[in-house]
């Protein structure tokens, strides 16, 4: 499933949803707010999502990587709303029987999710100056 | 002239100064509609940079509009 929340995020209590007895590998990747950006120093962020069609395009993006890879459980969650250094913007849980699909699903879903989902970062810089980002693309970076 | 509801976001929602409105429109297709939108709002991306929505799914720029379509013209994204 791929949701969106206003609240932070607790990883150990989205991992807990993921338990499974068939799985032998767990593969979780944790997108955080980060102090800068293309050489300019940020200071915070804020995410704007159009919610409806962002789950939806986000839950076609899980079922790809179950048809892809075979896993047993994915589940992405996107924060929206102002976020601070260091916090975690974005988590991606794949549990599967073995590590190799439970790396390539959370991959290709966190790579899909920045290029396809309908969400939106405006980064404000310590400047004073705001900027919304337009630079998405599959896999040139983390977080 | 059919009417139509568009909804903004992000970069657009802040050059529109709205969040959502009506309009009657004679633009037949998404692309029409947000070239209409661009001359009159003066938005800054080009419209091969926006993708359309209506009815709460992607579409094609040339898909055709209907009246009491929902349409939103989504900005290049940025998750993660």
């Amino acid at each position: 499933m791929f949701s969106l929340s206003n609240q932070p995020l607790d990883p150990a209590a989205l991992k807990l949803a993921l338990l499974d007895p068939r799985a032998g590998a767990c593969v979780t990747f944790e997108g955080w707010v980060r102090d800068h950006n293309d050489g300019r120093a940020v200071r915070a962020l804020d995410y704007e999502a159009f919610g409806e069609l962002a789950e939806r395009e986000g839950t076609r993006i899980v079922a790809e990587a179950h048809a892809k890879f075979g896993v047993l459980a994915i589940h992405a969650v996107h924060r929206v709303g102002a976020l601070q250094i260091g916090d975690l913007a974005v988590w991606v849980g794949v549990v599967a029987a073995h590590r190799g699909a439970a790396f390539d699903a959370c991959r290709y879903v966190i790579d899909e999710a920045k290029a396809r989902v309908p969400i939106w970062k405006k980064e404000h810089y310590a400047d004073g100056a705001s900027e919304w980002i337009n630079g998405a693309t599959r896999g040139d970076h983390a977080g | 002239m059919p009417r139509i509801s568009i909804q903004y976001f992000a970069l657009l929602r802040e050059q529109r100064g709205l969040t959502e409105e009506q309009l009657e429109t004679n633009a037949l297709t998404p692309a029409a509609l947000y070239e209409e939108l661009r001359a009159r709002h003066g938005f800054t991306l080009p419209a091969n940079r926006v993708r359309a929505a209506v009815n709460g799914d992607f579409v094609a720029a040339d898909a055709p509009l209907r009246p009491d379509d929902q349409v939103v013209f989504i900005p290049p994204v940025a998750g993660g």
